[in-house]
């Protein structure tokens, strides 16, 4: 059984890369960009506006696996074609901007608009006054959420095995199938639910980082 | 003087809320705008500190114009000069308005430092000094939500003094105060305008005028009704919208 499992930690290995990877570029590039989206949200040009609106409503209400197969199945119909990795990374990104950019606008919103009253009197810019006074009390207001949304992430990882790429689920299936063994699916559970573990003790050390002041 | 207002308009969807507010403020002087919730007390505050833009009006600070009415509309500074105006003005918000996520310090030295370049270690000890005379040498690194309504009121006069202000102006000061508590706010405006500051405050309590202003102004539904010296206004009360609003203290 130990045997067993050491012979397949080297495929298990490299789908967890892959899995890790996804994740990792998943939330670097959408974190900002849901910031964007969030300013974007508060902008007075209203074109502007509407656009986001349509974006987050078709990211929000519709799966995240058809938007996968939309970009690397239906593109390439009318001649836009993306290798899988990409393909696959386009459309996590756009989806979890979507929904990262909803928290941060609640976020912001639930900022009191004193806050940006006093820092007008003091001379602030309205970049200073979102670095300085409203992006650090939103970080603390929506990372609880945020907490949710990047565990659902992980999990969500899974779905790239659609277009093919070898991530954590993929080599668990094909060992199981290949060996007629559960153990291969055992190991990805555990190893996902050791992922998730992880993520809970680094927000909840986060929010505690964040609790200095009420 | 310090601060001049003149002819002053706003509406608010089409609803007027001030109407011709004209005073002045000398230097050291201690002004109280009173009259009852809703007469447009705030939104003077807010015109002058221009966290609202006014419709007509010429707002002047320390000889350098805010607004300037050209006789159709009032044009405003251009943002060069609106920081240096910025700079000549203090505003201590009804509710305070502190940053929750910085120390006390920080609250001070957040805009001396990052907004106006001054040097770190001056900022800190200019700070020190507010705060030495404010009373609270000892909450320095304390945060907002650690402090008592009148230590919260207290940081935010000294982050209102941090840039060195000609005019202070407070909303309402005493409204988030324990009544043993008025003597020592009143105490503290004393001591800005010994520095040399005309303090301008809006308040509805007319105990707290009478104990504080030398010069006290009346106004109602957005127009100023009475003009007098602290001792003629509680000595010849004529109009009857005065009367009526001061009740017992005359
Ligand atoms: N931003 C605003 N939008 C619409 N109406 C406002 C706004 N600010 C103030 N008002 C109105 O202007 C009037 C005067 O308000 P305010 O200046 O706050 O009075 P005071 O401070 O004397 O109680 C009130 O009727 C209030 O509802
Ligand atoms: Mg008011």
């Amino acid at each position: 059984m130990i045997d067993y499992i050491i012979r397949l930690m080297p495929s298990m290995l490299s789908g967890l890369q892959t899995t890790l990877e996804i994740f990792a570029i998943t939330l670097i590039v959408s974190i900002p960009l849901g910031i964007l989206v969030a300013i974007g949200r508060q902008s007075k040009i209203k074109p502007l506006v509407a656009v986001l609106q349509v974006y987050i409503w078709v990211m929000r209400g519709t799966p995240l696996l058809l938007q996968i197969v939309f970009i690397f199945f239906g593109l390439p119909i009318i001649g836009i074609t993306f290798d899988r990795y990409p393909a696959a990374l386009i459309a996590f990104i756009l989806n979890y901007a979507a929904y990262f950019g909803e928290i941060f606008r609640g976020g912001i919103e639930s900022i009191d608009k004193g806050q940006y009253d006093a820092a007008k009197v003091l001379g602030f810019t309205p970049a200073k006054t979102f670095k300085r006074i409203i992006l650090p009390q939103m970080i603390k207001i929506v990372l609880p959420s945020i907490a949710n949304e990047v565990i659902t992430l992980v999990k969500d990882t899974a779905l790239v095995y659609v277009v093919g790429l070898g991530e954590l689920l993929r080599a668990g299936k094909i060992a199981s199938n290949r060996d007629a063994s559960l153990t291969p699916l055992v190991m990805v559970g555990v190893l996902y639910l050791v992922l998730t573990a992880l993520l809970t003790v680094v927000f909840q050390k986060l929010e505690e980082k964040y609790a200095y002041y009420q | 003087m310090v601060l001049s207002v003149q002819g002053l308009y706003k509406s608010f969807k089409g609803k007027p809320v001030l109407e011709d507010v004209s005073f002045e403020l000398g230097k050291g002087e201690i002004l109280a705008i009173i009259g009852r919730s809703g007469a447009g007390k705030t939104t003077i505050l807010r015109c002058v500190n221009n966290l609202v833009k006014c419709d007509r009006g010429t707002i002047q600070v320390d000889g350098m114009y805010l607004c300037k009415d050209d006789g159709e509309k009032s044009n405003y500074a251009r943002q060069a000069d609106m920081l240096k105006i910025r700079k000549k003005l203090g505003l201590v918000f009804q509710n305070f308005n502190l940053f929750p996520h910085m120390s006390v310090l920080e609250n001070i030295v957040e805009a001396p430092i990052n907004v106006f370049g001054t040097p770190k270690k001056d900022a800190e000890q200019k700070a020190m000094q507010l705060l030495e005379m404010l009373e609270l040498e000892d909450k320095v690194s304390s945060y907002p939500f650690e402090l008592s309504g009148g230590q919260k009121q207290r940081v935010a006069i000294a982050r209102a003094c941090a840039l060195n202000p000609m005019v202070m102006c407070l909303d309402e000061p005493t409204s988030a105060l324990d009544p043993e508590l008025r003597e020592g706010i009143a105490v503290t405006i004393e001591k800005l305008a010994q520095e040399g500051m005309g303090v301008l405050l809006i308040t509805h309590d007319m105990s707290f005028a009478k104990r504080v202003a030398q010069r006290i102004i009346f106004m109602d539904e957005g127009q100023i009704v009475e003009e007098r010296s602290k001792d003629e206004f509680f000595d010849n009360i004529e109009n009857q919208r005065v009367k009526n609003f001061i009740g017992d203290y005359a």
